[in-house]
């Protein structure tokens, strides 16, 4: 089981000063501020608009905006959801990269690219499946009602849709990771003795902790922005089965854009705050670079690895 | 050997493969795989004849055109500017370079939903950037130019971040044989380094490409929604679930299902072959 997956020490930064192969300043300051250009149109005023729009009315409106009871309960639903999804695929990431991570086995590249399958998948089909599912005129629509379960159109579908568009982020981080640092230690430990627990526990956990923090991270972020795949699974009643990016789309179609405003601009903070900590968690894992988290866009484009085809 | 092949898994030390196994093919199935293969059967319980009503409907047609010919754009548009962000971020150095690196990952730390009423909010006529180009005749927001923009902005992260890695890869040396050799900068950059990351380009193009045909969130607020002009296929779906239509939902959405796959599957190819190519030489 050679390990496939390189891992990439980023260079941050080259001072060699190479003449020949450089752009003259000209050209390097025309380049520079072309990408500074671009992002200012296409990033920073948006972020920029959010905060001036919130705050247009006064800080007084923008908590008013806050403190409506519907507010509230989208606030209390999107923590609720994310804190059953998140560590429902935390918990199926380590099991999957303890099997993928750490045995050889057939049918090992099939999984891999299954567990990757959400990514392709658009929000919105990831919400219209359950309602085929469990809705109304769905497989189990008939049974569901005749036991009085309600799933789409109230809390369950919403998780349900959540856990699906989350799904392998926390796998994807911590499985090429687990490959790579191979299984010497894990043998090690079990033969002196260490049940297969302990081992679990005390070695390979720490060994990924990075990663799995920074999986957690990303599933948290998208648990808790989730728009499409909610949409379709909610049946939008305020107050019941409204999430935060919901509440916010019903305010906006209201016109109500001081208060839909304020709710984005908590979201637009808590994204803010989701950068920094992958940024800080990036940091530190360069320290140890064994235990280096992999830019998930690496491996969602399968671009470390053997293709599984 | 031949007992270790006709094995499922090789023999370890380990403990808890089967556990480990069976939970994640478990929670795969249940989550994954089971409700996409319900669609799939749904849409094949339809028929072909009204499948095919469905999908080639001048509305359905129209949203195909649309969503595929902005995405195209947004990807296109990715790849040249993130071409130039991510050779500035690797090559050189500036004041606010780390901040600029980090804030590349804004698309995907957003909500959609909020970068939708953001960028409308931007771009709308009385916008910070609207009131300057609508007076000017160009509409962006509620028109498909505001689908392009909203595509480009979530498929931002996918070029840069694929191309960086790429580009950090890049041999000085093989530049400066160029230049040494009396090729312009210009040609060095035509003939050596774009061939080289050809392969993360068209990657990114894919990934970008991939994610705008799906998005939904960032798009609606921005694109007005108008039938035959400025709808999406994500968003038909949505209509057609609203209107109760589940047959029709159904069969858009196991047709862009089929969609997203192949071009997975590309990528997939793209790769295979780039890599093949490369530990040739």
């Amino acid at each position: 089981m050679a390990a496939t997956v390189q891992s990439r020490p980023r260079k941050v930064s080259i001072r060699v000063d190479r003449p020949a192969a450089r752009e003259r300043r000209a050209v390097r300051r025309l380049l520079i501020g072309v990408s500074l250009a671009f992002l200012a149109t296409f990033l920073f005023l948006p972020l920029a608009a959010i905060f001036a729009e919130a705050l247009r009315g006064g800080t007084k409106a923008w908590i008013v905006g806050l403190a409506d009871p519907a507010a509230w309960s989208a606030v209390k639903l999107t923590l609720l959801v994310a804190s059953i999804a998140v560590p429902l695929n935390l918990v199926f990431g380590l099991a999957a990269s303890w099997a993928i991570g750490k045995f050889d086995f057939i049918g090992r590249n099939l999984l891999l690219t299954l567990i990757d399958l959400p990514f392709a998948v658009s929000p919105v089909i990831s919400g219209l499946v359950y309602v085929l599912l469990y809705g109304a005129h769905g497989w189990f629509g008939p049974w569901l009602q005749s036991e009085n379960i309600q799933i789409i159109f109230a809390v369950p579908g919403i998780v349900l849709a959540t856990i699906f568009v989350t799904f392998p982020f926390v796998a994807r981080e911590v499985i090429p990771l687990m490959q790579e640092q191979g299984t010497e230690e894990e043998e090690a430990a079990i033969t002196l003795g260490a049940s297969g627990w302990q081992t679990f526990r005390r070695v390979t956990l720490p060994n990924v902790k990075w990663a799995l923090l920074y999986g957690v991270i990303l599933c948290n972020a998208r648990a808790i922005g989730e728009f499409g795949a909610v949409s379709v699974v909610s049946g939008h009643i305020r107050g019941r089965t409204n999430t935060m990016p919901l509440h916010i789309e019903i305010l906006y179609n209201e016109y109500n854009f001081a208060a839909a405003f304020a709710v984005s601009s908590v979201l637009a903070l808590l994204a803010l705050v989701t950068l920094a900590a992958k940024a800080a968690v990036e940091r530190y894992s360069l320290r140890a670079p064994e235990s280096a988290p992999a830019d998930p866009i690496l491996i969602a484009s399968n671009l470390s690895e053997e293709p599984a085809l | 050997m031949g007992a270790a092949t006709s094995r499922i898994v090789k023999p370890s030390v380990l403990p808890g493969f089967g556990p480990a196994l069976g939970y994640t093919v478990f929670y795969l199935s249940a989550v994954v795989l089971l409700p996409l293969a319900a669609m799939f059967v749904k849409a094949a319980g339809l028929g072909w004849s009204s499948f095919w009503e469905t999908i080639a409907s001048p509305r359905v047609v129209a949203a195909y055109q649309l969503t595929f010919g902005a995405s195209a754009i947004a990807a296109i548009l990715n790849v040249t500017f993130g071409f130039v962000l991510a050779w500035t971020l690797v090559r050189y150095s500036f004041p606010g370079k780390k901040l600029v690196d980090a804030a590349i990952d804004l698309p995907f730390a957003l909500p959609t939903a909020v970068s939708g009423i953001a960028l409308t909010a931007v771009y709308a006529r009385n916008g910070w950037v609207g009131q300057f180009l609508e007076p000017a005749g160009f509409h962006v927001a509620y028109a498909p130019p505001g689908i392009v923009l909203a595509l480009t902005f979530i498929g931002l992260p996918f070029v840069v971040r694929t191309l960086q890695p790429a580009l950090e890869d890049l041999d000085f040396e093989v530049e400066e044989a160029a230049a040494s050799l009396g090729a312009t900068r210009r040609q060095t950059l035509v003939r050596v380094i774009v061939p080289a990351v050809l392969p993360a380009l068209l990657t990114g193009f894919a990934l970008s490409f991939a994610r705008a045909i799906g998005e939904y969130g960032s798009v609606v607020f921005i694109s007005g929604n108008i039938p035959m002009k400025t709808e999406i296929v994500p968003l038909l779906i949505v209509t057609k679930l609203e209107n109760y239509d589940y047959a029709g939902a159904t069969a858009l959405g196991a047709s862009a299902l089929v969609i997203s796959f192949a071009i997975l599957f590309l990528i997939n190819v793209t790769q295979w072959l780039a890599a093949r190519r490369h530990r040739r030489t």
